[in-house]
């Protein structure tokens, strides 16, 4: 493409619309209209003139609003279609992996399920295509605005006060009338008043306000970009940390994720108000029970000495903190919640020795279901031995009692009872209700007493570093949409011709009303001709000649 | 004036490579990252086995760099978990050939009682030593899931493969082969 010399000598870049010096109209389009279309000041969008090389198409391709509106849409309806089914961290499966997700989709929801985890709908932020989109957003926000951004702030960084009179009266606000000698030196004063810069060339006034506010949309592409970045961050390891304990009273646990911590669980409260003390909350604890007032872990935070080894029993205590909703421990970038909890799990029980005829009780003994002793002595000479001890009591293989999980939910004791009156010992085997006396009949039983709970805490440790960037990028996306929104770039141009006459045109990028305002108060002071808004005309006239039509 | 415009032009391809080459770039290792997540904390072969001192059930410390030119057999397990059992028997019978050719066996039960670990010893008659991880730090040091899972350490202190799942005699006899010092 050629090169465009304008009639005033001056040469632009191909696809120019408006002229860089003087403003008049290049192209016939331009020409024949009657107002110019002042998007990027009339500005030639390289993009669009030059498309040489593999990169330039490239370049091009994302240098186009209609490409990256159509990447938001998309984006936007993949979103929408991933909040039809469950995300896969939210599915519940009893063992996690990614054949029990895959067959959990399958089974739940058919055909449609396996097609929505084949695509990735399932754990969407994750999907290799969805994070391709994002970037290729990334991309066309950065090229787009660059694109358009270089011409603009060149354009309007190297603006002519004199203006060619084609330029001015196809502005939309326009006047042209007599003047006397100082009316631009009054327009002039009465400007700056209004807070304009004015600058006069030979028979010209140019006056602008706001031109900052032009940058807005690109500050806020700035901030887009920042908050993308800390998205990206999000997945390199060590920038975040969203992790599950679960930790039972008296339990000493790494934390996961964050090395050389440990944490201990003292105890777990969940406190519920009543009515006498709290009665604000009569009606709703009559209408649904329990209304909960605090759930609170109390712990104990320890860290390794440096150079200590993972398992060795060196924990050096930092502090002791209770972890109440919403009120995090912290520590190192991390931060713990209190999430979830189970009460009452059993921690301990308590027996007693007797005499299966005569009810005759020769003492008790507590097991500690955590920590279980070998032998338990009573006062007179009696002991009870533990054989065998099964948390989970789950049943028999091949005669052997066998347990389902390492946690007490159902425990089963194997023990011998040794009496003075029968020294030789009894043994028993005993779960919950429930006793077998695999060596024939006994003397003696053991009586179940009470039992002990606990209760188990389920927290969650947090990380995140890229809070700071996501923030900063928030903020500078915030003030670049005040910038463009609440603020507005207004010019006036006004030039005294030979003889006397004024031209006078206006222009602003939005609130026309505003820019009305300040023209009123210059007209009806430097007696400016009375100006007139060609495009309300233009809309007038069209409505008029619908109207005949009809 | 024509030469000024093709250097111009040249500047303006290479800026243009040089940003969509970063943002590729940015992309890709973002993917990359994305793709690796899940595999990050898990060990892999060829990792540096992590160090850990654990205590055994005859108050002995363990510590695996105590075994550097040893090939260790590092089992994770629990009394509640029927293919750990079921493969203690076996590994007991491969640890008595091998213990002389430099071969150590470790189990790490995690954290469960004494009294269980004491018991499950006894009724196998375990000859190697049994180790209790009560807070579960080496479990999270080394990111065990499931269990059974046996972590085969070279003698030169790396990861030379991890299994999970029940293993064979036969396999357990290959893998003692593999960690084996030359």
């Amino acid at each position: 493409m050629e090169k465009m010399q304008c009639k005033c000598g001056h040469v632009n870049p191909p696809g120019t619309v408006l002229c860089e010096s003087c403003g008049r109209s290049l192209t016939e389009k331009e020409q024949n209209s009657k107002l110019v279309d002042m998007r990027y000041e009339g500005t030639a969008r390289r993009s669009q003139t030059y498309n040489k090389t593999i990169v330039d198409k490239i370049w091009n391709f994302f240098s186009s609003v209609k490409v990256g509106v159509s990447l938001i849409v998309v984006i936007l309806v993949a979103a929408a279609i991933g909040t039809i089914l469950p995300q896969q961290q939210y599915v519940d499966v009893p063992v996690r992996n990614a054949e029990t997700i895959q067959a959990y989709y399958a089974d739940v929801y058919g055909s449609v399920g396996r097609v929505y985890h084949f695509l990735g709908f399932h754990d969407l932020y994750n999907s290799f295509w969805f994070i391709i989109l994002v970037g290729m957003l990334a991309i066309s926000l950065i090229v787009a605005s660059l694109d358009r951004f270089v011409p603009l702030y060149r354009s309007l960084k190297n603006q002519r006060v004199l203006r060619h009179a084609s330029f001015m009266n196809k502005q939309r606000i326009y006047a042209e009338g007599n003047g006397t000698e100082d009316t631009l030196d009054k327009a002039e004063a009465k400007l700056k008043e209004l807070k304009y810069n004015v600058s006069r060339d030979k028979n010209g006034l140019l006056a602008e306000k706001g031109r900052f506010s032009r940058w807005g949309p690109y500050v806020n592409h700035i901030g887009l970009i920042i908050f993308l970045v800390g998205v990206m961050l999000r997945m390199m390891p060590g920038f975040y940390v969203d992790e599950t304990l679960w930790i039972r009273e008296g339990e000493t646990r790494a934390i996961p994720e964050a090395p050389g911590y440990t944490l201990e669980s003292k105890n777990f409260e969940m406190e519920t108000y009543n009515t006498e003390e709290d009665e604000v909350f009569e009606e709703a604890i009559e209408r649904v029970g329990t209304v909960a007032k605090n759930y609170q872990t109390d712990v104990v935070l320890y860290k390794k000495p440096d150079d200590s080894l993972p398992g060795a029993n060196d924990l050096e205590k930092i502090e002791e903190s209770a972890i109440r909703v919403n009120q995090p421990l912290k520590f190192d970038g991390y931060a713990i919640y209190q999430m979830d909890f189970k009460l009452n799990e059993l921690k301990a029980m308590t027996f007693a020795l007797t005499n299966k005829e005569t009810e005759e009780n020769l003492g008790e003994l507590t097991i500690d279901l955590i920590n279980p002793k070998n032998d338990y002595e009573l006062e007179n000479g009696s002991t009870v031995k533990l054989l065998g001890y099964y948390p989970d009591f789950s049943g028999f293989e091949n005669g052997e009692p066998q347990t389902a999980t390492p946690l007490p939910n159902n425990p089963g004791f194997l023990v011998e009872m040794t009496t003075p009156e029968t020294p030789g010992g009894e043994t028993s085997f005993i779960t919950i209700q429930n006793t077998v006396e695999p060596l024939g009949e006994n003397q003696y039983k053991l009586a179940f007493q009470s039992a002990d709970t606990r209760d188990v805490s389920g927290l969650t440790i947090r990380k995140d570093r890229t809070l700071p960037i996501l923030g900063l990028g928030g903020l500078i996306f915030m003030i670049g949409v005040a910038q463009g929104m609440y603020f507005n770039h207004r010019r006036f141009w006004i030039q005294q011709q030979a003889d006397g006459g004024i031209l006078l045109a206006g222009h602003t990028n939005k609130n026309w009303f505003g820019l009305k305002k300040d023209l009123d108060q210059v007209t009806e002071y430097a007696s400016l001709p009375a100006y007139r808004d060609q495009q309300e005309e233009i809309e007038k006239q069209k409505k008029e000649e619908g109207e005949a039509l009809s | 004036m024509n030469e000024k415009k093709n250097k111009k032009k040249q500047n303006r391809l290479i800026m243009r490579t040089v940003i969509l080459l970063l943002m590729i770039a940015a992309i890709g290792y973002t993917l990359y990252n994305n793709a690796t997540a899940e595999d990050v904390s898990v060990l892999k072969a060829g990792d540096k086995a992590p160090d850990f001192s654990l205590v055994d059930l005859e108050g002995n410390t363990h510590k695996l760099s105590d075994y550097k030119g040893q090939g260790v057999f590092l089992n994770f397990w629990g009394t509640w978990c029927k293919p750990c059992a079921k493969e203690m028997p076996a590994m007991d019978r491969q640890y008595e050939q091998f213990k002389d050719q430099g071969v150590q066996v470790l189990a790490v039960n995690i954290a469960q009682s004494e009294f269980e670990v004491q018991n499950f010893a006894d009724q196998y008659n375990l000859s190697f030593p049994v180790v209790i991880d009560k807070t579960k730090s080496v479990m999270t040091a080394y990111n065990i899931i499931p269990l059974p899972t046996t972590v085969l350490v070279n003698p030169e202190g790396e990861i030379e493969q991890v299994v999970t799942g029940e293993m064979t005699e036969q396999d357990i006899k290959g893998f003692m082969e593999e960690i084996k010092p030359e």
